[in-house]
């Protein structure tokens, strides 16, 4: 038996008197990489909240004739010394043989970098009217605003695609996800805590989902959506349809803490004094489990993102004019666009950088979730 | 539903009656178990049919009186912890009477009780734990962990409960100014403090006390041990005190029930059972207790055989596989627990004519012994002849 | 009328003392074994020193982070990231057949913890027994199979041999009907024969010393008496050396020889076992002593206690790491300076400014 440190000042008596999610907190801190994750996450969600204040152009303004310009890189020297961020202007020369467009960096023409610039106007989280955007570019000729990633075939500013695409895909990443929560936490809380024969029930059916091969379930569920349907429609069925299927694993996650809890000690103590079976399972089992909820639901997200570009890569998910991640890589789907035009490759970076964030923070929480073992 | 809030007594004199225990057992007792069982389905193939039946309580009947300090003892899987759960209904029974007296003299038996019945019944009858760490919940200050009781029993006024819980830290030995910090910010020690003030909460006038001293350190141990005896005192509380440790059951205890393998075998005053043992798995409890006195040097005695399967017992006594007394009757017939002499039950078919070893016994067997070290009956083994003289212990500094 | 039949080997166990036994086989010389962490440094041993003679049997005994395991396994090499040895010399001599100058003397605490060397003489020389027996053996192999795989790594012989090799010496620890148990798994048998077979185990290579991590906690009292019978028959037919921790003063008082009491990675006294219980010098094992209720000792009377709790290991008083609880600390003295270990020729040297006025000399290092 260990006694805890003396106090020292106010910071020993901080510790005793810090509650769970302040000890998660302190744990989690120490973990480097996940806190460096947790920022980039950040990051992505603000851009998922507000798109257009991150995109330079209209995401979906096509210019047939500006098809698939390379990456106009910013650039931090010119002639050999510092300067402000800007892009060169770009010419197009038709190959005389090919009669391909070649696409030339045009050493004249600079365009600074600007923040908080006025650009295409839009309604800032659908509801005040705007026109400022994070980044633009001075004395752009109307028409040929620089592409900071590129154009693709029909000539839509990619980088402002991607940010519109992470919206989509990460919400329904997090929707899905939510969905799926609350059914793996009402079915495994209630086969946990029951048991008997309602658990025997809930276990067979996850265990029957979890038998299907999830593939050819997800393609014939897709396919079986109507092509009528709007945009909006197939968004929300995508999520329903992940989400049916994402349930087991948290449930029985959630099935095995209810458990494990129900023997507990503190647990069978709060029995004893009378209290009632809500208050059990509200205050003193549900409060020991969330931080381990969390981090199990910060691991589905990924898997979730994953899915959905899977399912739109395919065809089968999101369609155009819907912009996701699964979406934007469809385009660079043959080996000519990618030889010709690899900058469409660009998004399942996004998604790499995305999926390994989130799992890097999902395992930082799981270690913080429980911060009362040594 | 509101308990009383008003403050503890200091030092209630002890209502003696002339025994030396302090125990008055012309009352009715407080509590009394009849034929308590415990059975527990062993599940097995595909469609998780019964199988088979664990007896981890079986026919359990013992006493315990107003202001008694009753142990049961008996090693890991003999039921003890079993028996106290379903006292208090952490577990419900098989089957048996669990019979409580409440304040106002009604008798009720808590085994048939259904779950709303049973929370007046838990403000009379409380629990302790063994691990300090597992029963408090991590994420709750002193003030909601200690006041819980208060709360669920319909306190809805948190000062009432503030004033309540710095009275009982301080009846346990901690500083009221604690009840805002968490169970991390306290030792093995202070933690088993909090889970005995929490148990004191509604004013219970039976503990539970499952091997509460059990995980603690001996400098600890001692301190716990000390506020137990001193609560029960202040307070005239009766425990229930379930121990594997023989020593420790000798220092608390008015009486010992000895369980082996889901039954009693041995009920009896403390000193009695101790000093004249009546069943031979008691006498060998006690003779495998190693002394802590390097004087006292005899050989260890274990017992040969292994503790009977609790889903597969013995025909008969289910000690006689090991007993070294056993004989034909003991194979076949199942002793019951008698009264062999005031207040000593046994449940052995040969109590009367055994004459068994108890602690005394041990003791003067094996004094005097010579106190010159190499004196003893056992010469030492010889050193190496080329040694000839021990090295000086060398200690740095 | 039928009395308790006598155990045939009822005989008593006598306290051996130091004067018979020869040169230290094992000493442990100003041992400091530190886990550095985030939080910051864990000084679990720190500045430990005792002797093991051949054939003696060595009982440790202290509380929960007095770091009593720490110092088993440094000894044995065992302690893992983020803890090192800092300082101190492990200094093993081999005995020499029939009592000759020792073969070998090494200091192991400068061998390579994973090398060739220290694991040789770990299961060779050192036999450790560890605290749970369930833990120790796989599953997957039989008993017999994983005694001949010790007996083999340390002495290469034929399997046959180590076969016969290790069902003599599950026959020498009791264990009934040892050719059929050599092929049971650990699964298959109950607590105590267990223990037997991890004793049987550790014996396989003759070591010249057997360290015992809380030989007897994880067992009940029955067993327990068996297990520590066991021991103190097979120590005198083999004479090896015993090191064994324990926190339970019974175990102490009924197997050791020679006591050491430790304290927060320190030693407070050691001695003969008789001198410890009879004549404690530090303020610490009087306490300690005292405050154990015996089945001998009046019931239900307020049991002596030693005030406080045992300090967080990251947080160690300075001075004397007992002085915070001790009845008779003396300010400006005990909460300043670290006691060294002196022995006054009494043989029961102490650690404490009471019995001596010398310093350690490396104070806070």
């Amino acid at each position: 038996m260990i006694a805890p440190p003396p106090a020292k000042g106010d910071a020993g008596s901080a510790v005793y008197v810090a509650p769970a999610w302040k000890m998660t907190w302190w744990r989690f801190r120490r973990h480097k990489l996940a806190l460096v994750c947790l920022w980039v996450v950040g990051f992505i969600t603000l851009i998922a909240l507000m798109p257009e204040f991150f995109a330079t152009q209209d995401p979906f303004a096509t210019s047939a004739r500006r098809a698939y310009i390379p990456p106009q890189t910013l650039q931090l020297t010119h002639e050999g010394r510092l300067t402000w961020p800007f892009v060169y202007g770009v010419e197009g020369q038709r190959d005389p043989r090919t009669l391909r467009m070649e696409w030339v960096a045009d050493q004249e023409t600079r365009y600074p970098l600007q923040l908080f610039v006025r650009g295409f106007p839009y309604r800032l989280f659908g509801l005040i009217p705007t026109d400022r955007h994070l980044l633009g570019f001075a004395d752009t000729p109307p028409g040929a605003t620089p592409n900071l990633l590129g154009t693709d075939r029909l000539g839509r500013d990619q980088w402002s695609r991607l940010m519109y695409g992470t919206r989509i895909s990460l919400s329904i990443g997090l929707v899905a996800v939510a969905i799926s929560t609350v059914l793996g936490i009402l079915l495994g809380g209630i086969s946990g805590y029951y048991g008997g024969l309602t658990d025997n029930l809930i276990q067979r059916l996850i265990e029957l989902l979890q038998a299907l091969p999830p593939i050819p379930i997800w393609l014939a569920l897709s396919a079986a959506l109507p092509r009528t349907w709007p945009v909006t429609w197939v968004y929300f069925a995508i999520t329903v349809i992940l989400a049916l299927l994402g349930w087991t694993r948290l449930a029985r996650e959630v099935r095995g803490r209810f458990l494990s809890l129900r023997e507990e000690d503190f647990v069978v103590a709060a029995r004893l004094v009378g209290a009632s079976q809500g208050r059990i399972i509200f205050s003193h089992m549900v409060p020991s489990f969330t931080s381990h909820i969390i981090a199990a639901v910060t691991l589905a997200i990924p898997l979730m993102i994953l899915n959905e570009t899977f399912l739109s890569f395919l065809g089968l998910g999101l369609r155009p004019p819907a912009i996701s991640w699964g979406v934007l890589l469809q385009e660079a789907q043959n080996l000519q666009s990618v030889v010709n035009a690899p900058w469409l490759l660009i998004p399942g970076l996004f998604v790499i950088v995305t999926v390994l964030t989130l799992n890097i923070l999902g395992d930082g929480l799981r270690d913080a979730a429980d911060p009362y073992s040594s | 539903m509101a308990p009383e809030t008003t403050p503890l007594p200091a030092a209630r004199p002890i209502a003696r009656s002339a025994d030396a225990t302090g125990v008055d057992e012309s009352r009715a007792p407080l509590l009394e178990v009849r034929n308590l069982r415990k059975h527990f389905p062993i599940k097995g193939g595909f469609l998780q049919r019964t199988v088979g039946l664990v007896k981890a309580v079986d026919d359990v009947s013992f006493k315990v009186f107003d202001g008694e300090i009753l142990s049961l003892v008996g090693e890991s899987g003999c039921g003890k912890t079993t028996t106290a759960r379903c006292v208090i209904r952490a577990i419900d029974p098989t089957s048996g009477e669990v019979l409580f007296r409440r304040a106002d003299g009604d008798v009720v038996d808590v085994a048939k009780l259904r779950d709303k019945q049973l929370r007046p019944i838990w403000r009379d009858m409380q629990m302790i734990f063994q691990d300090p760490f597992g029963s408090l919940n991590p994420r709750k200050n002193l003030l909601d962990i200690i006041g819980e009781p208060m709360f669920v029993q319909g306190v809805r006024s948190r000062q009432k409960r503030m004033d309540r819980v710095a009275e009982l830290l301080n009846l346990v030995g901690l500083r009221p100014e604690y009840m805002h910090r968490y169970p991390h910010a306290f030792s093995g020690g202070q933690r088993q403090r909090i889970v005995i003030a929490r148990a004191l909460t509604l004013e219970p006038r039976l503990v539970i006390a499952d091997e509460a001293v059990s995980a603690l350190d001996v400098s600890v141990q001692a301190q716990i041990l000390n506020l137990l005896l001193d609560l029960q005192r202040r307070l005239e509380l009766s425990y229930l005190f379930v121990a594997h440790d023989l020593s420790i059951v000798k220092h608390i205890s008015h009486r010992v029930a000895v369980m082996y393998v889901g039954k009693v075998v041995e009920l009896a005053r403390t000193d009695a059972l101790f000093t004249r043992p009546k069943h031979p798995y008691t006498s060998a409890l006690l003779a495998a207790v190693p002394v802590p006195d390097p004087d006292q040097r005899a050989a260890l005695q274990g017992l040969p055989g292994e503790v009977a399967n609790p889903a597969a017992p013995p025909p008969g006594c289910y000690f006689h596989p090991r007993c070294p007394f056993a004989v034909e009757v003991c194979k076949h017939e199942p002793p019951p627990l008698r009264e062999v002499e005031p207040d000593h039950f046994v449940a052995c078919h040969r109590a009367e004519e055994l004459t068994l070893d108890g602690i005394g016994e041990l003791e003067s067997a094996l004094r005097p012994r010579p106190d010159v070290p190499g004196a003893t009956p056992e010469a030492p083994p010889p050193a190496p002849p080329d040694v000839p003289t021990p090295p000086s212990r060398e200690v740095p500094s | 009328m039928q009395q308790t039949p006598t155990v045939p080997e009822a005989r008593a166990f006598a306290v051996r003392s130091r004067t018979d036994l020869g040169e230290p086989i094992l000493s442990v010389r100003g041992l400091k074994t530190h886990f550095v962490m985030d939080e910051g440094t864990v000084r679990a041993v720190d500045g430990v020193s005792f002797d093991v003679h051949p054939g003696e049997v060595v009982g440790i005994v202290g509380e929960s982070g007095c770091g009593k395991s720490v110092a088993l396994k440094s000894v044995l090499r065992l302690i893992q990231k983020p803890g090192r040895i800092v300082a101190g010399e492990i200094m093993y001599r081999r005995p020499g057949r029939n009592g000759a100058r020792p073969e070998l003397e090494l200091d192991l605490a400068t061998l390579p913890p994973l090398g060739r060397r220290i694991r040789q003489i770990r299961g060779g020389d050192i036999a450790l027994i560890p605290q749970e027996p369930m833990a120790s053996f796989s599953p997957l192999h039989t008993i017999g199979d994983q005694i001949v795989e010790a007996i083999r790594l340390h002495d290469p012989m034929s399997v046959a041999d180590a076969r016969k090799l290790a069902i003599a010496k599950l026959r020498e620890v009791g264990m009934p009907s040892p050719e059929q148990r050599f092929r049971a798994y650990s699964w298959q048998l109950s607590g105590g024969l267990r223990q037997r077979a991890i004793i049987a185990m550790a014996l396989s290579c003759n070591p010249a010393i057997l360290v015992a991590d809380e030989p007897t906690t994880a067992i009940d009292v029955t067993t327990q008496a068996q297990v520590l019978q066991l021991l103190r028959v097979l120590q005198q037919e083999h004479g090896s050396a015993i090191v064994f921790i324990t926190h339970d003063l019974g175990v102490i008082a009924q197997l050791a020889d020679h006591v050491v009491v430790m304290y927060l990675g320190r030693v407070m006294e050691q001695g003969p076992v008789r001198s410890i219980f009879h004549t404690p010098r530090h303020p610490y094992t009087r306490a300690l002593l005292q405050s154990v209720p015996s089945v001998h000792s009046e019931a239900r009377v307020q049991l002596p206690t030693i005030a406080g709790g045992i300090p967080h290991p990251l947080y160690r008083p300075p001075g004397c790491p007992f002085h915070p609880r001790c009845p008779d600390a003396m300010p400006g003295t005990c909460d300043v300076r670290v006691p060294a270990m002196v022995d006054d020729g009494s043989g029961q040297p102490v650690a404490c400014f009471l019995h001596h006025d010398v310093a350690e000399a490396d104070d806070g290092a």
